[in-house]
């Protein structure tokens, strides 16, 4: 195997949890939803990802249970911000000091533990492919159904009616609502969709990316998911270059440090954060370009006047 | 030809109403906590018929309406739909009995296309290259032209009622509400409105025109529902009445009238805008260009408009929320300020009164008194101190305002949201009449205020100019501008026409300059 | 049956001061669920938990140790959030504020004189200042989004904290322990009583009584109310939503600051590669729990820091996890904020189509 070869390899297996956070949060925020707390239902899914692959012996049943957890925190978040109106801002960040709780808790037995990898799957002749072979048709599920997603999210927004009923909804939820679109029903099935997807990408970092229970191992990937979504102004193809940009600056301290490159590990580590910064700093100094797109009730609460 | 009788009220005979009976409203009551809404409402709708509801704000004009529209849940009362008793529990099933509506804040989504507001409302199922053929075909039919493809946020505002008409002509309605439509039109757009819903009654559509404006009711309906305070107080052919009495009906006691008093002779010029121009902040704002306008001590000037040629922007320019670039650009008294603050303006003798109530005049979740050190808590009255407020002065003055100005409250001090509409205007004026201005500017001054409360700020603005204040109006509503200017300019896409002497203006040609249409001033705005 | 919210013409006063203590009892109602699951008798683990701690001097000594930071941070936060600015980046603030203290002890061992504290704290409110004041003139200067760059600056910081104990700061006679030297006696803050407690505990009690008298008493507490409640009325006010941004960011970085070296160098008395447990995180929780109110937070800081306490008792008298006090103290958040939906709401439950017809 190649040295690039191998960049591009872990390159995808850095991106991927960040992109499966990423398009679920941008259809929540499409809706009109701002939910915080990503990180959090994000280590869930990580913890019980793992728990459910020790418990069933299959990795594949580990990513069931890391979705199912991380649609449980977003139910739990849903019922506060759109059924109680609580302040979205707060409510997410609460999810996400529950969630690296409820994880450190839950995790506690499987600290040091030896995980089940999720492998990739071998396709006859395909995956021996030279260059190409691994690259496209040895990756893991999770790595097909990430981009499968990106083209789902993408097909249903703009494509369908119940698309346009989600952006209706993250528009102007008092017109969805006088047209007789059932604001809270859209709302709730986004953000369990986001909590799926949340789920499923922590489970990623404890079946694939590092297959352990490290107690706080999503390391802020769930913030940078939420400004990925920002970077890409709402747009499901931006948030896939964006996590693939996300990913390659992620796995960057490895190969540094394979190659010898005397710069201190924790410069290195710094960098994702450092970057996301910077990346928002670049593309909200457009703001017309943000204004334009941002959905125009995000994080607003609505209370049907019946 | 029996087509003209139908179509013109005037030859239609009382009593006598023609058209089947398709909806009858019985009995309906609608409880909003300690507040009746509907208390025991009729109303009988035919088809073929144009009927007006008539009622002041807050008459419960709007509830009945999304009672029968499913928006809202009657708490008794029966809903009689073709002979048939129904309930409509939501707007889905309205649209599927045959019920449409025209939103008088529209329904529109900013962000999304014509086609796609209009898909929205209809049954699934419709491809999408099909709609936007339906689409064009159904604005060629009426003359409403759109194009499916623009993004609304980008459109006008006759031009988004248009698409709140055709979608709900899309959905082949039997019945159409239409809430305040003309609120937003020029006179000439609303003309055109008019010339749609006769031919769509002609088509034996059933319309249900909701309104406060009395001469187009009597213009265009042939029969009117009067409410006052929650119940039907009259039911009658509004073109047998006269303006005078259909008002009575609705306010319930004989109208007021203003008393105008004497304009003093040439006043100093208090407020002086020169070659004011911004430019427009973001997607959703308009730009304004090379404003000059003098606002003498002792007179009221109103400046005219539809709603979004730079009305907000003006006032933000002229409070000093926004600088402008040039000192000169604004003067108060003789300081040129347009680069002093909204504080140091309101120092020099300035009060500003915002159009919006909750939000920019008044913060919702504050106390009434807390709310008064918002605009005053820099001029002079002592309220704060060393940088310290004094509660007990702000309460002493917060009574003052209350008793001078007829706020009423159900408790002393209350918060700014717990106010009705009207109370909360009067004390977001009283609050500015209160320190004597030497230059008064507000924005939409009686917008969704009740009668007898907009009669009294109307009083309140003469009388100030009238005692040497300079006081300028910007409105949307002519009659209110006709009652109190003694000079009109009319704002159109950010530019401002020429003030004139109100007694030389007529409605038709604010209308004209309200469109941007107007030929005689030789261009709106450029007469610098 | 449907869950319906009717909105109260006004807050409700004693929903405001209702909503923490009904949060309290869900909470512990909670925890009490829990520890049964966990197999433990709950009546003993509350008792554990929540009332033991306070049975010892030493205990209650260790509680003020605690809340100090905890009241410190709170109040600077609830300054923010009562402006609309959401500052989550405390726990850098804190990092940095310990950070830039620590300089002084660390890289000049030898300067040791009576001014050698007070610049030492000088220093750290200015680094806590520093770090928050990045986001601030972001938000200000591009309007990037506040609440994503000072979290990320959290890790920054404890990536920047951890360089240096294991880098330039070890200390050189520390047989490679990653932690730095010890601080002198000069650079460290005198204890209160004799135990563990110091005068960071005074900082914190000043910090509450000046933020009281501010917020509920002066232009500047009426501003920053304005502001976060109706930015278009505090800018028709003539106040600037810049400055409050810049301003809030400041003094709840200034305050953090001032708990992240007062920390080092009242309690830990060197730096290591983690010198909090959370506490700019928790601070979030006090300060919504003590209703953004300073004397609010002063009790909510006690009863955080209880739980932390609490833990640690649990741990090692019936072999409980500790990590369930971030459990408890995450659902303490959720209670509070479910709670506070009462104050401006009434709840009722209907029955889909009973609603519709009678009454």
């Amino acid at each position: 195997m190649g040295a690039f070869e191998s960049i591009l390899l872990t390159v995808i297996t850095a991106a991927t949890p960040l992109l499966l956070a990423a398009i679920g949060e941008l259809v929540v925020e499409r809706s009109g939803v701002l939910n915080l707390g990503v990180e959090g239902m994000m280590i869930v899914g990580a913890v019980m990802g793992f728990a459910g692959a020790q418990a069933t012996g299959s990795p594949y049943l580990g990513a069931v249970f890391a979705l199912l957890s991380g649609m449980g925190m977003a139910l739990l978040f849903g019922f506060l911000t759109l059924h109680l109106v609580a302040n979205q801002v707060a409510t997410g960040l609460a999810l996400t000091l529950l969630g690296l709780g409820l994880s450190g808790m839950i995790g506690e037995a499987f600290v040091g533990q030896p995980g089940i990898r999720l492998t990739g799957i071998e396709i006859p002749v395909l995956s021996d492919l030279p260059l190409v072979g691994r690259l496209l048709f040895g990756q893991d599920v999770l790595v097909y159904l990430s981009l499968a997603l990106v083209a789902g999210v993408s097909y249903v927004l703009f494509r369908t009616r119940a698309g346009l009923i989600i952006r209706a909804v993250g528009d102007n939820h008092a017109s969805a609502h006088a047209l007789g679109v059932s604001v809270l029903k859209v709302r709730y099935l986004a953000v369990l969709f986001g909590g799926a997807c949340a789920g499923l990408a922590g489970g990623y970092l404890s079946l694939v990316y590092t297959p352990q229970w490290v107690e706080g191992m999503t390391a802020g990937r769930g913030w940078i998911a939420l400004a990925l979504v920002v970077f890409a102004t709402w747009r499901p193809l931006r948030v896939l270059a964006g996590a693939y940009l996300f990913g390659a600056v992620g796995i960057l301290q490895f190969h540094a440090q394979a190659h010898g490159v005397a710069i201190p590990s924790q410069f290195m580590s710094a960098l994702p954060y450092v970057a996301t910064i910077a990346v928002l700093v670049i593309i909200s100094r457009n703001r017309i370009l943000t204004r334009v797109n941002t959905p125009a009730c995000l994080g607003r609460p609505f209370v049907p006047d019946r | 030809m029996t087509v003209d009788d139908t179509t013109n009220p005037q030859h239609g005979v009382v009593g006598e109403r023609r058209g089947t009976v398709l909806l009858d409203a019985r009995g309906i009551t609608k409880r909003f906590g300690e507040i009746l809404a509907n208390d025991t409402v009729s109303l009988t709708l035919r088809a073929g018929e144009i009927h007006a509801l008539l009622g002041e704000n807050g008459a419960g004009k709007s509830t009945l309406v999304k009672i029968l529209y499913g928006a809202l849940d009657p708490n008794a009362g029966d809903l009689v739909w073709q002979g048939q008793t129904v309930t409509i529990a939501s707007p889905a099933e309205a649209r599927a009995l045959g019920i449409g509506m025209v939103f008088q804040h529209f329904s529109l989504f900013e962000a999304l296309t014509v086609a796609e507001n209009i898909a929205l409302a209809l049954p699934p199922g419709q491809s999408f290259r099909a709609l936007s053929e339906r689409i064009r075909q159904v604005s060629r039919d009426y003359g409403l032209t759109l194009d499916p493809s623009a993004i609304v946020a980008d459109l006008s505002v006759g031009v988004r009622q248009r698409i709140e008409i055709v979608r709900c002509l899309l959905q082949e309605p039997k019945l159409i509400i239409m809430d305040e439509p003309t609120s937003v039109l020029t006179p000439q757009e609303a003309d055109q409105l008019f010339v749609t819903l006769e031919r769509l009654a002609l088509e034996g559509c059933a319309i249900l025109y909701i309104s406060h404006r009395l001469e187009e009711v009597q213009r265009i309906c042939h029969h009117a529902t009067i409410m006052r305070h929650g119940k039907v107080v009259m039911e009658c052919d509004p073109t047998k009445e006269t303006a005078g009495s259909l008002a009575r009906l609705m306010v319930g006691s004989a109208v007021h009238d203003l008393k105008r008093g004497v304009v003093p002779r040439e006043g100093d010029v208090r407020l002086a805008l020169k070659d004011l121009s911004a430019e427009a902040e973001g997607p959703f704002s308009v730009a304004i260009e090379n404003i000059d306008l003098d606002v003498r001590a002792g007179e009221v000037v109103a400046i005219a408009g539809i709603a979004g040629n730079g009305q907000s922007e003006l006032f933000e320019l002229v409070s000093g929320e926004r600088l402008s670039s040039s000192a000169d650009a604004v003067t108060i008294g003789a300081v040129p300020m347009g680069r002093a603050g909204i504080t140091k303006r309101r120092r020099a003798g300035a009060a500003f009164v915002p159009e919006e109530r909750l939000g920019h005049g008044a913060v919702p979740g504050l106390k009434l008194s807390e709310n008064l050190l918002l605009t005053r808590h820099s001029t002079g009255d002592g309220l704060v101190q060393g940088g310290f407020l004094k509660r007990d002065r702000a309460g002493a003055l917060e009574q003052r305002i209350k008793t001078n100005f007829d706020v009423r409250m159900s408790h002393d001090d209350p918060e700014a949201r717990a106010l009705s509409g009207g109370n909360l205007q009067k004390f977001v004026i009283g609050r500015e009449l209160d320190r004597q201005p030497d230059v008064l500017v507000v924005n939409q001054p009686t917008w969704g205020v009740d009668a007898g409360a907009a009669a009294l700020i109307r009083q309140e603005l003469i009388d100030l100019s009238r005692n040497g204040a300079a006081v300028l109006v910007i409105s949307q509503d002519l009659d209110e501008i006709f009652e109190i200017a003694d000079r009109i300019a009319v704002i159109s896409r950010g530019k401002l026409s020429d003030a004139i002497p109100a007694q030389k203006l007529t409605r038709e040609r604010v209308g004209l300059l309200m469109a941007g249409l107007d030929e005689d001033s030789g261009g709106a705005g450029d007469a610098a | 049956m449907r869950l319906e919210l009717e909105k109260r013409p006004e807050r409700s006063t004693l929903m405001a001061l209702l909503s923490p203590v009904i949060a309290i009892a869900l909470t512990l109602v909670t925890g009490a669920v829990l520890f049964a699951a966990l197999g433990q008798n709950p009546a003993v683990a509350l008792y554990m938990f929540f009332i033991d701690p306070l049975t010892a001097s030493w205990s209650l000594q260790e509680l003020v140790v605690k809340a100090t930071p905890l009241i410190l941070i709170g109040v600077g936060l609830a300054v923010c959030f009562l402006s609309n600015t959401w500052n989550i980046g405390a726990e850098g603030q804190f990092t940095a504020g310990a950070l830039a203290g620590s300089m002084l002890p660390i890289l000049l061992p030898g300067f040791e004189s009576f001014l050698t504290l007070p610049l030492m704290l000088l220093m750290g409110i200015a680094g806590g200042m520093l770090w928050g004041g990045i986001p601030a003139f972001l938000k200000v200067r591009f309007g990037t989004n506040e609440i994503l760059t000072s979290l990320m600056l959290v890790y920054i910081s404890q990536l920047l904290l951890d360089w240096l104990v294991r880098g330039p700061w070890r200390d050189p006679e520390g047989f490679n322990f990653p932690e730095s030297r010890v601080f002198s006696d000069a650079a460290t803050l005198p204890a209160l009583a004799d135990g563990r407690m110091h005068v960071g505990a005074i900082f914190a009690v000043i910090a509450v009584l000046a933020l009281s008298v501010v917020l509920l008493k002066t232009l500047k507490g009426f501003e920053i109310r304005v502001l976060g409640q109706a930015p278009r009325a505090g800018r028709f006010a003539g106040f600037s939503r810049n400055k409050i941004i810049v301003f809030a960011f400041l003094l709840s970085g200034g305050l953090a600051g001032l708990a992240g070296i007062s920390e080092v160098s009242g309690s830990v008395n060197q730096l290591t590669p983690v010198i909090s447990p959370g506490y700019g995180f928790t601070a979030i929780i006090v300060a919504f729990l003590g209703r953004l109110n300073p004397i609010g937070i002063f009790f909510s800081g006690f009863l955080l820091a209880l739980s932390y306490l609490g833990g640690e008792a649990a741990q090692v008298t019936l072999g409980i996890s500790d990590k369930t006090t971030r459990v408890f103290q995450g659902l303490l958040l959720f209670y509070v904020l479910a709670c506070d939906t009462l104050i401006l709401y009434r709840i009722r439950f209907t029955r889909p189509g009973v609603s519709a017809k009678g009454a």
